[in-house]
């Protein structure tokens, strides 16, 4: 009974040093599970066309927020972060404001805060492709493949937002286009 | 026979997602006065809703305004003392309305309006939020029927 234990204990063990190596954030689906995100086309505050395809074969934190949104300011700053540590590893935060008021809101709101990701403006129409997006933030993070691995809706933990990006960064790039860092991959 | 008035108040309840409004007081007068209706509004649980003066510029506050108000001439709006609440998302406190409140219409009636009934037509916006997640602004119809004596 004895011995049964110590063995029990030591692969216990084994499993859990082997999983340190690799980040799991809970709210990451498994790859059967994920499905293709909707694509889109928006424009950023300079008025350039913005394509979720455009993203292809990085790893893009997509952010439905609006300027009213309280919930919403605490996580920004945790997205500039990301994007921060992130950019070179294939890594976009892509945020879509819902504001009625358009950039004339949204674009003050930006310089304050100093957001360093691109935002387009939202409208009903991508907001109903993506479920109907009606509570906010609602936050997606979309793998190399342009799959939805995980949907955050309302205010989620900085901790499952990290760990999610690293574990779609540490993934095997499937189907995906393999990034290069330093270099932008475009799809026209 | 306590349910038909019941079920008469919830079909003239104006909901549009976390807040609805009630049956406003009717108002009656002779030309001339100044008159007042209650508007009865309520915030589901667990939600609020921006007070008329929200804490932060870029939230969007509690408004009645109107569009028509026939034989009635619009004044001041009395909203309710807000409360200061905090959340997780806002722990310096939130400038909020919650639960159950009333909105205090203050109309005059017009020197030469005709007697007989009459219909003030506005609109409450708003914009809901719960601990974690907020809701687009929305608009409610308000109806406020009067008589002019």
């Amino acid at each position: 009974m004895a011995a049964f234990a110590v063995v029990v204990v030591s692969l216990v063990l084994m499993v859990d040093g082997c999983s340190t190596s690799s980040v799991r954030a809970a709210s990451v689906k498994p790859d059967k599970e994920r499905h293709d995100a909707p694509e889109f086309t928006l424009k950023d505050a300079d008025g350039k066309v913005v394509r979720l395809s455009d993203y292809k074969g990085k790893v893009v934190l997509l952010d439905f927020w609006a300027t009213w949104c309280g919930p919403c300011k605490i996580e920004i700053p945790w997205f500039m972060e990301l994007q921060r540590a992130n950019k070179d590893k294939g890594f976009e935060v892509l945020g879509v404001a819902m504001d009625d008021e358009g950039w004339e809101t949204v674009k003050p709101f930006l310089a304050d805060l100093g957001v360093n990701y691109r935002v387009a403006m939202g409208n009903d129409q991508v907001a109903q492709s993506y479920g109907g997006v009606d509570a906010l933030p609602t936050t997606f993070l979309i793998d190399r493949s342009g799959k939805i691995a995980a949907v955050h809706v309302g205010l989620a933990s900085k901790k499952d937002f990290i760990d999610g990006v690293e574990q779609l960064l540490q993934a095997p790039q499937g189907g995906g286009i393999t990034p290069v860092p330093g270099f932008a991959l475009r799809t026209k | 026979m306590v349910a038909l008035p019941l079920c008469l108040v919830s079909l003239f309840a104006q909901s549009s997602g976390h807040l609805s409004v009630g049956e406003p007081q009717k108002v009656a007068g002779k030309r001339g006065a100044a008159v007042e209706a209650k508007i009865p509004v309520s915030v589901d649980n667990g939600f609020h809703v921006n007070s008329d003066k929200p804490s932060d510029p870029s939230l969007i506050p509690l408004k009645l305004s109107w569009k028509a108000t026939g034989s009635l001439e619009a004044g001041q709006v009395v909203y309710p003392k807000a409360s200061i609440e905090k959340y997780t998302f806002a722990p310096e406190g939130l400038s909020v309305f919650t639960g159950n409140f009333d909105l205090i219409a203050n109309f005059k009636i017009a020197a030469n309006a005709p007697a007989g009934p009459g219909m003030a037509e506005g609109q409450l916006r708003y914009q809901a939020c719960n601990s974690t997640t907020c809701f687009p602004p929305k608009t409610v119809p308000v109806k406020i029927s009067y008589l002019v004596q």
